[in-house]
């Protein structure tokens, strides 16, 4: 057999690295935000940029984040392409009005004759006790919002071809990396967080959903963690004799429906695992979905896993009670197929 | 300047008491996190962020203050907490996450609220300002003469909230007193990168109120100005900015690997200590004995000592708390 070399890179410097190819290529390409020059980005996001570009090109900010997001709204409506980092998705309260009454609207409301190629990447996801305020995902709460790409890859193979899309696309994105997945040493480490990404620069498109384990008896729909999480949970369902069909999606705006329904077609039978909010979330728009153009395929009920409707608790035994685990997701599942 | 003994006592008690309870937290955090070192895992998880050398800031402006004021902190909270007279021991077993914590261990170091001591705080920067200028909005509604003290870095000095504070804070001439310490650093970012102004008391110009600037982290000109400032807000006669220069001896988080900081100044700054300062000082210049600040810090220790082991004893929420208190 023929070994493969595999370039095994972390989440972080899969995701750095893709930005990098692209500034090369690009001169309208830069980067501002907290904390992202000389500390590289608090989750490694811009890890050995400055070095390379400088501060002109890799922009330290004030906290500010109304200005800083505001300006990259600015800068691309002229036609640059920035890149701008909220450190924590949860800081997004302060600067809403920049991100869905600007970023996400002006293409629309200037009739499509301004366009804003800008990128917002911002950190996500908990299960590390950092509370209420430093953990959530809010997939739903940008997907709800018309006007933005809202991406969510989970392999450092897709955060990286996905940027790239990402800063090509001339839509706004809001580019959302796993804290826990960006393979930094200060976290938990996970086998997921460190993969094979080529050198070369290449695209993996938005909008576009990825089988990560083909089977016949269940659809499991996750991503990030909660991808993490299932692809243990399938090889646990493996030996229980479940053969469940795993899909990241990768994607939240668009939402490749296509592959859901296919694969619940397929399958019969589908969960829907998050570690956004439960109500009026992915897993709600999911199965609204199934029920509208897949209600004939489904052999029993949507099943969903998700946060339980609670700002995210600080203590151990509380946070892990609420986030979706591989533990938890073999018991739905076999749940699941006994319905 | 005239100054009580009782007062450089209590200053004093507090500068040691915040001490030697960060330097305990910097240890107990460690544990379950060597040799690898993660943040989720351990006694103490998630982010922590300590005040150690910032005691001036917060023990300066504290001893002028009573019960019924009202501080509002960021995600550095506990120099202004214990000034503040925040429970020692509900306040550690929220740190560690335990039942008995003040918030039952939903809110973690960033997330303490006495409503005792009308203290509170939170992990986004600059969101207090306005919660105190709306605590200062009730207690002039109400007639009272108590003051609203919101503590910021001067990070925050540059988010919308804090020029908005300012001005609907002076427009309603409210008792409000914004302590903005300058450690220098936004997390990585040296302040001279994010600011325009070259300190934020200038910023008062802007907004037609009092500025003061207290250099060199030092305790006792932080008690002189804040005195005026106080005063100033019982009276009614409307809000004050007081940029301390103050010193972060630590990490933004502990973990932080600093590369971003000059080798040695850490160590210059440690050389301007001002708990080791102050106490000599009171003791050459004023009635303060050796003795008297020794029996004092006895008493600190078994306190502190005894708030950590109530918090090692107390018991983990059951999982299931966490659906509540959504609603009240």
């Amino acid at each position: 057999m023929q070994e493969v070399k595999k370039r095994l890179l972390t989440g972080n410097k899969a995701m750095a690295e893709g930005i990098r190819q692209e500034m090369e290529n690009n001169e309208e390409v830069f980067v501002l935000g907290e904390d992202i020059g000389a500390y590289g980005g608090i989750f490694g996001s811009t890890e050995g940029l400055l070095e390379e570009f400088g501060p002109e090109r890799i922009m330290d900010t004030p906290i500010s984040e109304t200005a800083l997001i505001g300006a990259a709204v600015g800068a691309a409506t002229e036609g640059m392409r920035p890149i701008a980092e909220l450190m924590f998705v949860d800081f997004f309260g302060v600067a809403m009005d920049q991100i869905y009454n600007q970023m996400a609207k002006i293409p629309y409301m200037s009739g499509g004759n301004v366009k804003v190629p800008m990128v917002l990447m911002t950190a996500v996801g908990g299960g590390y006790n950092d509370a209420a305020q430093h953990s959530q995902t809010l997939y739903a709460t940008f997907g709800h919002m018309p006007g933005m790409k809202v991406v969510a890859p989970t392999t450092p193979y897709d955060l990286k071809g996905m940027m790239i899309s990402a800063i090509r696309d001339d839509n706004p994105v809001v580019f959302m990396f796993h804290k826990t997945l960006q393979g930094l040493g200060w976290m938990e480490q996970l086998d997921t967080s460190q993969g094979h990404v080529p050198e070369e620069a290449y695209t993996v498109p938005l909008g576009k959903a990825n089988i990560v384990k083909e089977g016949s008896d269940m659809t499991i729909v996750g991503m990030q963690m909660t991808t993490h999480y299932g692809m243990q949970a399938v090889k646990e369902l493996e030996e229980q004799g479940v053969d469940a069909e795993l899909i990241d999606l990768r994607s939240i705006v668009p939402l490749d429906k296509e592959t859901i329904l296919n694969s619940l077609k397929k399958t019969g039978r589908i969960m829907i695992v998050d570690e956004d909010y439960k109500s009026f979330g992915v897993s709600a728009e999911i199965a609204a979905i199934v029920a509208e153009e897949g209600l004939f395929d489904l052999e029993a009920p949507v099943k969903r896993l998700a946060l339980p409707d609670v700002p995210i608790p600080y203590s151990r035994p509380m946070e892990q009670f609420i986030i979706p685990t591989a533990d938890k997701i073999v018991k739905a599942a076999l749940e699941l197929r006994d319905q | 300047m005239s100054i009580s003994n009782e007062e450089l006592r209590w200053m004093y008690e507090h500068m040691y008491k915040i001490r030697y309870y960060e330097d305990k937290l910097e240890e107990v955090y460690m544990e379950g996190k060597q040799p690898v070192f993660n943040i989720g895992a351990g006694t103490v998880p998630g982010e922590m962020h300590l005040s150690t050398g910032q005691e001036p800031a917060a023990v300066g402006i504290s001893v002028h203050l009573r019960q019924d004021d009202i501080v509002t902190s960021p995600h550095r909270p506990h120099h202004h907490a214990i000034a503040k007279g925040v429970d020692l021991k509900r306040m550690t077993a929220e740190i560690f996450g335990k039942k008995t914590g003040l918030s039952k261990g939903k809110g973690g170091h960033m997330h303490l609220f006495d409503p005792d001591v009308h203290f509170s705080c939170s992990g986004i920067v600059g969101a207090g300002m306005p919660h105190a200028v709306g605590a200062a909005l009730a207690a002039k509604k109400r007639g009272k003469d108590s003051v609203a003290v919101a503590y910021i870095g001067e990070g925050a000095a540059n988010q919308g909230s804090f020029h908005e504070s300012l001005n609907l804070a002076a427009l309603w001439d409210l008792p409000v007193i914004v302590v903005v310490e300058n450690n220098k650093y936004g997390i990585s970012v040296p302040r001279d990168n994010s600011t325009a102004v070259p300190s934020n008391d200038l910023r008062a110009g802007a907004y037609g109120i009092e500025g003061h600037y207290v250099e060199g982290n030092n305790l006792m000109e932080m008690y002189r100005v804040s005195k005026q400032a106080v005063e100033r807000g019982r009276k009614g006669e409307g809000p004050s900015i007081i940029e301390i220069e103050t010193y972060r001896y630590l990490g933004h988080f502990q973990g932080d690997a600093e590369q971003y900081r000059p080798e040695d100044e850490v160590k210059e700054l440690r050389a301007k200590d001002q708990v080791n300062i102050y106490r000599d000082m009171i003791i050459k210049e004023y009635d303060v004995s050796e003795n008297e600040l020794e029996e004092i810090e006895g008493k600190v220790r078994e306190e502190v000592d005894a708030a950590y082991q109530f918090a090692r004893d107390s018991e983990y929420p059951d999982e299931s708390e966490a659906l509540e208190d959504v609603f009240v």
